[in-house]
């Protein structure tokens, strides 16, 4: 038991180990520029060096998509809420909200920075915001309507009142759709503010960092914030996750 | 009849069921069904599969309405008992919340119905005492056994001492080993009780073991063929051994032949019905 766990948290380390190995020594032995692709050691010591610059402009980034992603959960929790309770509304809403899930949300981010003025985060909280929205609304929205007959049949027979029956059943019972739309845009609200930093506003930030490294041809320096972006990414991810997998303790069988 | 009918747990006169369907006329579930169940008595339905025994269950629950006919549940309208909670309700799934613990799955009909924090929790020990889950009251139901699921469900339908019991297969689920030890302790639990029981099966010696009387029904249009007494005694001799006797063996080809109407098809029928 102890001796696969070891073998399942060790092997992809290793393997891990092995590809920057390889990497590094393609790099080398093939003479292969920096602005091509640099060596994991150029990068790992770029990192090392920069790390505070790293660190203040993920911590942009990274705050960005926090505000955005609590703004957009918060609106999509209770929008799917007044959805599943308000007939009319759900017949209204329906297709807006069906063919706002098609647009590309960071591609409004030059009118929104034009909007709200490029010297201010307003314009990517919002992207991040908008783009955490969708999959909260349409995971909560499922969650909130599979109701398994049972309980329904159960309720009826408590006569409990409609807001009883949303209290004892309903919310619990999309509380684990609701985490899982919550992990989805946690990704999503990332990648977006990420992404928008490169169509304007204040000059810092993880996306504006890359870039400019790029320009001023700091080629591992670029890739100094590409792995800080890879690790914003990866913390949003792990936090969602265990927000997603305590939601679904004890939820196996009824 | 309005006076009897005060002693009567549930009345069920002329009911039939029509379920729309897709293409026209629609599916006959009930047809011209009449039975009354008097206060404290347990009573089987029992016919095969669509025959309408849920249905006719569901009726008397109020979670659904019938097309015709008239159901009275202690005198007064199904609606009107349901709102009243005077009937508890079990079905095949235990149908619990798996959000809940053992405990707060049985608390969750007096929570609703106001019960106090502490008169919820003595209530919820003793009934977690009574079905025998002594240990498990702050499990989750995903670390029960099906039949530890559907002790709680049973152990919930009894939280507010109903009068009247309406389970729709509750025993359906489970292994033939589970199944009988539920239902000596469901004979138990009545007995301890004294409410009106009407119990879902399609087992012919589980009908026979714990029913004073059995509904045979017929399939689509449900119809009640016959209604036979099982005369095996009270609730306290339902016992263990009351499986070996000789009246028991009796009964349960009595309910065979009259499910399948006559003995001779009853024979042949008789390797596929013995549960
Ligand atoms: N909600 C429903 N809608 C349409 N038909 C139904 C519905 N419920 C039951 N029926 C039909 O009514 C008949 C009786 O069903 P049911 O009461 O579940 O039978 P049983 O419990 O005896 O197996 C079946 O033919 C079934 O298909
Ligand atoms: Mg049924």
């Amino acid at each position: 038991m102890s001796r696969s766990r070891t073998v399942r948290i060790l092997a992809p380390i290793l393997f891990g180990l092995a590809v920057l190995a390889l990497w590094q020594g393609l790099v080398v032995a093939l003479h292969i520029l920096p602005f091509v692709l640099p060596g994991p050691i150029a990068i790992g010591t770029q990192f090392g060096l920069r790390a505070p610059f790293v660190l203040t402009s993920a911590l942009v980034t990274a705050g960005n998509a926090l505000a955005g992603l609590l703004i957009g959960t918060v609106l999509a929790a209770v929008f799917a809420a007044l959805t599943a309770s308000v007939r009319v509304l759900d017949e209204l809403s329906a297709p807006l909200v069906t063919a706002a899930s098609v647009i590309p949300i960071v591609s409004l981010a030059p009118a929104l920075y034009t909007m709200f003025g490029a010297d201010v985060q307003t314009a990517r909280v919002l992207i991040a915001a908008l783009a955490a929205f969708i999959p909260v609304y349409f995971n909560t929205l499922r969650g909130l309507r599979t109701v398994q007959p049972i309980h329904r049949d159960l309720m009826r027979s408590y006569a409990a009142s409609r807001w009883q029956a949303t209290r004892a059943v309903t919310v619990p019972g999309a509380l684990p759709y609701f985490f899982t739309g919550v992990r989805v845009a946690s990704s999503l609200a990332v990648i977006s503010s990420l992404i928008a930093e490169d169509f304007g506003g204040p000059i810092n930030g993880l996306g504006t960092s890359i870039t400019s490294a790029v320009s001023s041809s700091n080629y591992p320096l670029a890739w100094a914030f590409v792995l800080g972006a890879i690790i914003t990414g990866l913390v949003f991810y792990c936090v969602t996750v265990g927000l997603e997998t305590a939601a679904t303790w004890h939820r196996a069988s009824a | 009849m309005s006076e009897s009918s005060a002693e009567l747990a549930v009345s069920v006169a002329e009911v039939g069921k029509v379920f729309p369907a897709r293409k026209g006329g629609g599916v006959s579930a009930l047809e011209a069904v009449s039975v009354d169940i008097a206060a404290g008595e347990f009573v089987s339905l029992i016919g095969p599969s669509g025959c309408g025994k849920s249905t006719l269950m569901r009726l008397v629950a109020d979670l659904d309405s019938p097309s015709s006919g008239t159901i009275t549940v202690f005198g007064k309208s199904a609606r009107q008992a349901r709102r009243d909670q005077d009937y508890g309700i079990a079905f095949q799934q235990a149908g619990l919340l798996p959000w809940r613990t053992v405990r707060e799955n049985i608390e969750l009909p007096l929570q609703l119905h106001g019960v106090g924090k502490a008169a919820r929790r003595a209530r919820a020990s003793e009934l977690i005492e009574l079905v025998g889950l002594g240990d498990f009251g702050d499990r989750h139901p995903d670390q029960l056994s099906g039949g530890m699921q559907q002790r709680v469900a049973i152990a919930r339908s009894l939280a507010e001492s109903p009068r009247l019991l309406l389970m729709d297969e509750p025993f359906g689920a489970l292994d033939e080993m589970t199944r009988e030890r539920m239902q000596t302790e469901l004979a138990r639990l009545r007995a301890e009780t004294g409410a009106a029981v009407v119990f879902v099966t399609h087992s012919i010696p589980e009908a026979v073991y714990l029913s004073d009387r059995v509904v045979v029904m017929s399939p689509r249009p449900g119809r009640i063929v016959q209604v036979l007494d099982m005369k095996l005694g009270g609730a306290e001799d339902r016992t263990d051994a009351l499986r070996e006797d000789a009246h028991f063996f009796e009964r349960v080809s009595a309910v065979r032949e009259a499910l399948h109407g006559d003995p001779a098809s009853a024979a042949r029928a008789r390797g596929a019905e013995t549960r």
